[in-house]
């Protein structure tokens, strides 16, 4: 994929940039070079996002302190598609948001939050949440304290051991 | 302590260096892919975007014929180069159908006028309503869904030109 055949407007409006100016003072296109660099790093990601306004529930409470709780704590245990590594409840992302929007609706319909987090699971895997389940891949996890225990318990017996003789 | 013992330590070391090498040399996959392939599309009704295009329910899709549903918005930078490709797919009989996320009309016209149409039906998806229950998480994204509403392939990403034998393969085995 070439930028230059798919995308010709949007690299003639790059014209101005200073790589591609015939003429000019070093001086200013240097300046220039700074400027656009630190207007880069101040730059939101514009493209990646609709920019339309949220969805109504996403950045709202639920007018029931019971629901909102139960809602707050789903959000909190789901993985956001987009930033990956954040729960829904933190993100930004504009997916983030419609995921709560659509976690407050249902649970004000009164659907309960193991059947939205079990709906979710159904289509994005085990991966979307974040509550450990008990299949065979998470054994370790839940073995790996009591065999961490027990390995201590030994190391401590020998010590104990070798200091009485 | 034993001789063997006292190198435990260095091998644990060699053994999450090698850990810490292999992963940077291969990462790991980050796409979400959807555990709805090979299961039927969720019912869904999206209402019309433009009007003069009907919207996209999910009873449009179990014709007979093979689908290809293409998740997408016209703020969506990817989607500009993939919609040629679509044009073409369309060119060769393939029936491709839309679903916008978070578009607006006046938007969504200008980006089909200036990249081009191959969209039969156009569902308006605001909330990304449809877009969770496909379990997709961006855009662009495909879907090849058989003449009996099925799902059969999922797409992550655009489709490039180097992907039209691969995808008119899946629609083949779709029929």
């Amino acid at each position: 994929m070439s930028a230059t055949t798919d995308y010709p407007e949007f690299v003639e409006g790059l014209s101005f940039l200073p790589g591609r100016k015939k003429k000019g003072s070093p001086s200013t296109s240097s300046g220039r070079a700074v400027l656009y660099a630190v207007a880069l790093l101040i730059a939101t990601p514009l493209l990646a996002d609709s920019n339309l306004p949220p969805a109504y529930w996403s950045n709202r409470q639920l007018p029931d302190p019971k629901e909102e709780a139960q809602a707050q704590a789903l959000m909190e245990q789901l993985r956001c598609l987009v930033c990956q590594g954040q729960s829904i409840a933190d993100s930004d992302a504009e997916l983030a948001g419609d995921m709560r929007d659509l976690v407050r609706r249902r649970i004000a319909a009164g659907e309960k939050p193991g059947a939205i987090r079990a709906w979710l699971i159904q289509r994005y895997g085990t991966w979307i949440s974040y509550k450990p389940t008990a299949e065979p891949a998470a054994w370790p996890l839940w073995l790996a304290p009591l065999a961490l225990l027990l390995i201590g318990a030994w190391l401590i017996r020998r010590r104990i051991r070798v200091r009485g003789r | 302590m034993s001789r063997a013992i006292r190198f435990a330590p260095l091998i644990v070391l060699l053994a999450i260096i090698a850990a810490l090498v292999w992963r940077l040399a291969t990462p790991a996959d980050t796409e979400v892919h959807s555990t709805l392939d090979g299961k039927p599309v969720p019912v869904f009704d999206l209402g019309e975007i433009l009007p003069s295009k009907p919207g996209l329910s999910s009873r449009d899709l179990a014709t007979g014929q093979p689908h290809l549903v293409n998740v997408f918005a016209s703020w969506c930078v990817p989607c500009i180069t993939e919609v040629k490709v679509l044009q073409s797919l369309k060119a060769r009989g393939v029936h491709i159908e839309g679903i916008a996320i978070r578009d607006r009309e006046q938007d969504l016209a200008d980006f089909l006028a200036r990249n081009g149409d191959p969209y039969e039906r156009i569902g308006n998806d605001m909330q990304s309503a449809v877009q969770i229950s496909l379990g997709s998480s961006g855009v662009p994204e495909s879907f090849v869904v058989d003449g009996k509403g099925v799902i059969r392939y999922q797409h992550i990403g655009p489709i490039e030109a180097s992907d039209v034998p691969m995808i008119l393969g899946k629609l083949e085995q779709a029929r």
